[in-house]
């Protein structure tokens, strides 16, 4: 078998495991995300897909194992130098700043991000998503759920990351606005080559977007493939598509 | 149980008697009037209330007005009574005219919150400013204290209310800027302008050094290791006696003269002019006292413009996001330890310049002033304040240093007065006098 070309991979999990004290939340878990890539990752609640997030973000940091981000070993590293190196985090239960604006929110987005590009990263959001437009002015607190997950999403895309990762954006949200959502993570990903790795509950959705899918199970990749073979797969049907 | 019958079985023990001194020993005496004095107050205070509750509104109010013409018109037995009897009598007068304002007059009040909201902070500017036209000596000096505090709040401010530290031990760098002040001017003959930048440097120093190994901590933690810090502080000012002179302090520390070019002394001994001679007008003491007043109060809105601007800057907005969400903000890329100790530091220097301020107007420090209470002061004044709401911090400091000293002809009184306003604040502004937040930029 070939060695992968240099760069191909925007993020490779090698064997990690992470625990919270004693309690063991992943265990041994490989996973890639290729440049330009959209991933899923689907399981239960509590099978560690959070905590999977979390890990690469650092906060828990790695038990065991290697995560490398464009080849450069980040296992090791504290949460805002993993930001500095292009992940941005649309944490799960969104995270917002509550008490500041929508315009506020999006300008902590920018942190990383090269002061001259911010009024074209603002304009992309907006046109993104053309309801915060409105709501800039308001206080993160007093939005919907689905434009709290928007600012959480805006936010995230300000600091121009290569490598997006979202934590469950479909949770507690209308089905229509889910599919908003889903339609603008597509969207990121076509117009800007953004890699993304997805956790998701709703795995009809985010195995119809992803190009290639892994089922977490109690901390263990259970299955991986091609999100097209996943969603047809007997297992995955039964365990969470609903039969 | 009624509520007078109530008040005469707890007030007679409280009221009723009191414990004197005789020859050959204590002895009880009575206080009957004062016990039937308030009685009655609770019972026409209970009854007005029954009133309202039954619709006799108008009643209600003829015996709130009533009472408010007798708690000023008879004589009470005591100043106490009396100011109870008033206080009550006006709050019957006052619910009972709500009961009469029609159905929504919180709405009515509502509507001039927010014009009245925006006028505030310039009406106060302007009467601060024109204070000393019309305020005498005690005047001048309780307002002097009071922007002492003010700026301390605001100071805190950037610690407490926009980085979300709970500092409990903000007055050892108080005590920092004052010492400096008054060990390099009493031992060195530095003036206050020379001490300002250092007393400032050594604040914020202490900040870093104190902050360096505690900003891991997280909230109460936090705030327990502070309150320890400000207790180091002040035991090391009294017991590091070759430095500080202990309890004694440190006396002789030279006065405020006007930007070091004349001094506020009739005849100035140090080859200064002195600053009558300078203007050409006749010498009067007050003129130091003035002075000393516009020096602080332009030091406070120092604090006040730098904190406006710097709340607009990125490291202004990591402090808030880190107050917000920890891990959201860090997830963003905010460097938590730096971006803290940033707000610490600042924070710190502020406080050091205030204290060089009091310690040149005192003319004395002493461990005394830097108490555990003085930390307790300035935490309340901002949390009260509303967390990060300059202009609550500029109502808070008026109440609460203000408060017992408007209030001092109730003697001991006093301090019941304030914790019931505490309470008050408590009970109905919860999360402090202005807690809503305006955003720093806005695309209107």
């Amino acid at each position: 078998m070939a060695l992968p070309a240099v760069g191909a991979a925007m993020l490779e999990i090698e064997n990690v495991s992470a625990a919270y004290g004693p309690v063991r939340a992943l265990d041994g878990v490989n996973l890639n995300v290729g440049m330009g890539e959209i991933v899923t990752l689907i399981g239960a609640n509590g099978a560690g897909k959070t905590t999977l997030l979390m890990t690469i973000c650092g906060r828990p940091s790695a038990k065991a194992g290697r995560i490398k981000l464009k080849g450069q070993d980040i296992t090791a590293l504290p949460t805002h130098r993993i930001a500095a190196l292009g992940v941005a985090h649309a944490p799960e239960g969104r995270h917002i700043f509550a008490r500041m604006s929508v315009r506020e929110n999006l300008q902590l987005g920018a942190t990383l991000a090269a002061p001259a590009n911010f009024a074209r990263n603002l304009d992309r959001v907006l046109t993104l998503f053309p309801r915060l437009a409105e709501r800039i002015d308001q206080r993160g607190g007093t939005l919907s759920g689905g434009e709290q997950q928007m600012v959480a999403i805006g936010r995230a895309l300000m600091a121009e990351p290569d490598l997006l990762l979202l934590d469950e954006p479909s949770l507690g949200l209308a089905p229509l606005v889910v599919r908003q959502i889903f339609a603008a993570i597509g969207q990121i990903n076509r117009e800007r080559g953004t890699s993304i790795l997805l956790v998701e509950q709703n795995a009809h959705h985010a195995l119809a977007l992803a190009h290639r899918g892994y089922v977490l199970v109690a901390g263990e990749i259970a299955l991986e493939g091609k999100a097209a073979d996943l969603a047809v797969n007997p297992q995955v049907r039964d365990a969470y598509l609903g039969g | 149980m009624p509520a007078f019958r109530i008040a005469a079985v707890l007030g007679l023990p409280l009221i009723g008697f009191k414990l004197v001194d005789q020859s050959g020993g204590e002895g009880l005496a009575t206080r009957w009037p004062d016990l039937g004095a308030a009685i009655a107050i609770v019972f026409m205070g209970r009854f007005a209330l029954s009133m309202i509750a039954e619709g006799a509104t108008l009643s209600a109010l003829a015996i709130g007005a009533g009472a408010v013409i007798a708690a000023i018109l008879v004589p009470w037995p005591s100043v106490f009574l009396n100011v109870i009897a008033l206080g009550g009598a006006a709050l019957i007068v006052l619910r009972a005219a709500y009961g009469l304002a029609g159905p929504r007059p919180v709405a009515v009040i509502g509507a001039w919150v927010k014009p009245a909201g925006r006028l505030a902070p310039w009406a106060l500017i302007v009467f601060a400013l024109s204070l000393p036209l019309f305020g005498d000596r005690y005047v001048l000096d309780s307002a002097t204290r009071i922007t002492t505090y003010v700026m301390l709040g605001w100071g805190l401010n950037i610690v407490t209310g926009l980085a979300g530290l709970l500092d409990l031990g903000y007055a050892a760098f108080f005590a920092i800027g004052a010492y400096v002040t008054a060990i390099l001017g009493a031992g060195f003959g530095l003036s206050f302008w020379e001490c300002l930048p250092l007393a400032a440097a050594a604040a914020a120093a202490s900040g870093v050094l104190l902050g360096f190994p505690v900003l891991g901590l997280r909230g109460d933690y936090f705030a327990i290791v502070t309150l320890g810090f400000g207790e180091i502080i002040r035991i090391v000012a009294n017991n590091w006696r070759s430095l500080t002179n202990g309890s004694q302090g440190v006396g002789g520390v030279p006065h405020l003269n006007f930007f070091g070019l004349a001094d506020f002394t009739a005849n100035p001994a140090n080859g200064h002019p002195s600053f009558s001679q300078m203007f050409g007008v006749p010498y009067r003491p007050i003129q130091r006292v003035v002075f000393l007043y516009y020096v602080i109060l332009a030091l406070a809105l120092a604090v006040n413009l730098f904190t406006r601007r710097i709340r607009v800057l990125p490291i202004g907005l990591a402090w808030e996001a880190l107050r917000e969400d920890e891990i959201a903000a860090q997830a963003l890329g905010v460097d938590r330890r730096r971006v803290k100790l940033a707000a610490f530091a600042i924070g710190a220097a502020w406080g050091g310049v205030a204290g060089a301020f009091f310690a040149t107007q005192q003319g004395f420090v002493s461990p005394e002033s830097f108490g555990f209470i003085e930390s307790v002061m300035i935490t309340a004044i901002v949390v009260l304040g509303g967390m990060g709401s300059q202009l609550g911090i500029v109502l808070a400091a008026i109440l609460i240093i203000g408060l017992p000293e408007f209030f001092r002809f109730m003697q001991e009184y006093r301090q019941l007065v304030f914790g019931a306003a505490m309470v008050a604040i408590m009970r109905f502004r919860p999360r402090g006098l202005i807690a809503t937040r305006r955003p720093s930029v806005t695309s209107r």
